[in-house]
């Protein structure tokens, strides 16, 4: 967000500079605006200045750290020995360095498939629903297809319309997807919102592009798997990350739909399902009795507190090596699709 | 039916951000931009086109990448309507399909909002407004307020990292949040570090028992959400103040305003459009609050507190049986929802800004 003007559109395809720049939907282009300033602000760099730098770079370095403080808590913990763990106290640095509970998890079955489902369910799901979603946008973005608003506006509805849960399960049960692994992807292959983001984005792209690809007699199909996907490689970035950390962080639809059967189980519905047993087993105090209690895997020893820690960072990982080199196109996949069709 | 990230949709939903500059005549700009909007209105829709079969034909393309996932969508969202039925049947699983049940007319409504389920439901709304409404208002001042201060951050590199730690717990699952939060809150013993600190520090001679105070609990929730959601919600409003004229900057600056008065004077009002569109937009999402919070945290000695209408739903309803009631719970909250964000977007076209629906 700093290297490139905030609200300036999705880094453009490099090629042709669109028709209608996206920036004008968001603000005037920004470009002009730091040099005088700053200028002006060096000259006149008093104590107070000085004072309040000072008192925004602690609070927000206070920030961070209450931000990233219960995470490395749990990473500690999860690098601890798990006996040891129990006693409390730890901070940010394991006390017993060990990598048992890594070893354990990676022992225990349930977690250990349940992982690779949570990472076959967040492919397919990213896979098909960017395919879907990026066809309709594609059709929805032609000017000239005449049923491009009741179709839109239907799209839009659902946005704000939910029959609910139980007539959701009620549905999937109907149809038969229920303890199937359809029943993660089939109900999720379009959201409304990426698919205005996406339509928009396309809108923006020149028609003279598409139009030189007709008369060179590609058809619609074509145009969009050859022409406009290519182009829209920023955007399907973010769309597709936003889906895969939606998919990677799901658990009620195993609950509902496919807690039946254990294969089918996520990552983080065995999470889910350590913390209610967790919760349930007692508040606080009555907590230690079920903490000092150990888990035994594969032959090793550990303690709830700390298996609970290390699927929590198995969980939390993946996700986090991803986001970070989104970054920058964060403002612009929110921005386009603050506009509305 | 995912783990509906309702709240990263409404953030990321339907506003521009300030775009006029302060000072011009407010009444006649809005008068121009009607225009123009107008004029941008009946430039896109182009002249009324009949629709014949021979252009029917000539889109068969685009009609064929669009009508079958239309139809999906029909299916997977509208269609489950039909389950509403439920809420005016004695649903018993057993007896098959909806076709076979016995059907009793508003006798559920009546069981859900009078008599001892009424006393529980009353109590249920009033838990999730409550928690809504805290959530929202600690929310949005907490991200203004942070974006005001990234912005005052002149290095760059700094102010990317910081962005970057800020934003990933919105990336970390809801599961894992509170997880995180029972843990935190939980007992010096139990690994509790936030009473460790309180402790540490002397504000408190013993520790708290966040967990089974029923006091404590739409607090924990509107400071969890904010722990989350708290970088990623300045987004929006960081793009809208670099949207700001720095014209403005240098005028006031030549008047001899400081640094806070030009926060006070330039920035929060230049935010404004966005703050307003932004608390109205997720006010109609009320209903809609976190699920797994009150859902994992919310055990029986705080549940007066923690219970909400999702909660209620999944619980007392699927989890115990009793379809019908819930399917009514779920009625009502989608009804209502509808309400609002409907008198929401009216709000923000009267406000004149770019609209949802």
């Amino acid at each position: 967000m700093s290297t490139t003007p905030v609200g300036a559109p999705i880094a453009q395809p490099d090629v042709l500079p669109p028709s209608k720049p996206v920036a004008t939907m968001v603000g005037k282009p920004l470009r002009r605006r730091k040099p005088p300033r700053e200028k002006v602000r060096r000259k006149k760099r008093t104590t107070e200045q000085i004072i309040f730098t000072t008192a925004n770079t602690t609070f927000l370095l206070v920030l961070a750290a209450v931000t990233l403080y219960p995470l490395l808590n749990t990473l500690a913990i999860s690098l601890n020995d798990g006996m040891d763990a129990v006693r409390g106290g730890i901070g940010i640095w394991p006390r017993v360095f060990s990598l048992k509970n890594y070893e354990v998890v990676l022992n225990m079955d349930t977690i250990y498939k349940a992982f690779f489902m949570s990472v076959l369910k967040t492919v397919v799901v990213v896979a098909t629903n960017l395919f879907f979603t990026s066809m309709l946008a594609y059709a929805l973005s032609r000017s000239e297809f005449i049923f491009r608003r009741p179709i839109t506006l239907i799209f839009v509805l659902t946005m704000y319309f939910d029959a609910g849960l139980i007539p959701n399960y009620l549905l999937i049960r109907d149809l038969g997807m229920l303890n199937s692994f359809h029943a993660y992807w089939v109900p999720v292959i379009i959201s409304a919102f990426n698919l205005i983001v996406l339509r928009t984005y396309m809108k923006s792209i020149p028609e003279e592009v598409i139009e030189s690809a007709k008369i060179d007699g590609a058809g619609h199909f074509r145009v969009w798997w050859q022409i406009v996907m290519p182009l829209c490689k920023p955007a399907l970035a973010v769309i597709g990350l936003f889906v895969a950390v939606g998919s990677w962080n799901a658990w009620l639809d195993t609950l509902l739909y496919n807690s039946g059967e254990q294969w089918l189980s996520t990552l983080q519905y065995e999470l889910q399902k350590l913390l209610a047993s967790s919760m349930n087993a007692g508040q606080n105090s009555a907590n230690m009795a079920n903490n000092a209690a150990s888990v035994s895997a594969g032959g090793q020893l550990t303690t709830p507190i700390a298996l609970r820690s290390a699927i929590t960072m198995v969980a939390a990982v993946p996700i986090l090596c991803v986001y970070p080199f989104l970054q920058k196109h964060f403002v612009s996949g929110l921005m386009i699709g603050s506009v509305k069709g | 039916m995912t783990n509906a990230p309702v709240s990263n949709l409404v953030t990321a939903t339907g506003l521009e951000p300030a775009l006029e500059p302060a000072g011009s005549s407010r009444a006649e700009d809005r008068k121009a931009r009607k225009a123009a909007k107008a004029k941008k209105k009946s430039l896109e829709k182009g002249p009324k086109r009949k629709i014949t079969w021979d252009i029917v034909w000539a889109q068969r393309a685009l009609l064929a990448m669009a009508v079958p996932l239309l139809l999906y969508q029909v299916l997977f969202k509208y269609v489950p309507v039909y389950g509403w039925a439920i809420a005016f049947q004695n649903y018993k699983p057993g007896r098959g399909g909806i076709f076979n049940q016995q059907w009793v007319g508003f006798d559920n409504f009546e069981k859900l909002f009078t008599g001892v389920n009424g006393e529980r439901f009353r109590q249920v709304i009033i838990n999730t407004l409550g928690q809504s409404v805290l959530t929202l208002i600690v929310g949005t001042f907490g991200a203004i307020i942070l974006a005001l201060l990234l912005n005052e951050v002149k290095n760059l590199g700094f102010k990317r990292v910081l962005q970057n730690i800020t934003y990933m717990p919105h990336f970390l699952s809801w599961v894992i949040v509170a997880s995180l939060a029972a843990v935190a809150l939980s007992l010096p013993s139990s690994g509790g570090f936030i009473n460790q600190f309180l402790l540490a520090v002397g504000l408190v001679d013993e520790p708290v028992m966040f967990l089974t105070e029923p006091n404590y609990f739409w607090g924990i929730v509107a400071g969890t959400s904010l722990w989350k959601e708290l970088g990623w919600n300045t987004i929006l409003y960081l793009a809208a103040i670099t949207a700001i004229d720095p014209a403005l900057y240098e005028a006031a600056e030549v008047d001899g305003a400081g640094r806070y008065r030009k926060m006070w004077n330039i920035t929060l009002p230049g935010i404004m459009p966005t703050i307003v569109v932004l608390l109205i937009i997720n006010s109609g999402w009320i209903l809609s609050t976190n699920f797994e919070l009150p859902y994992f945290l919310g055990n029986g000695l705080i549940s007066e507190r923690a219970e909400t209408i999702d909660v209620f739903v999944l619980r007392y309803g699927y989890q115990l049986g009793n379809y019908s009631l819930a399917v009514v719970a779920g009625i009502f909250k989608t009804i209502v929802a509808i309400i609002l964000v409907g008198s929401a977007n009216q709000a923000a076209k009267r406000m004149n800004q770019e609209t949802l629906v």
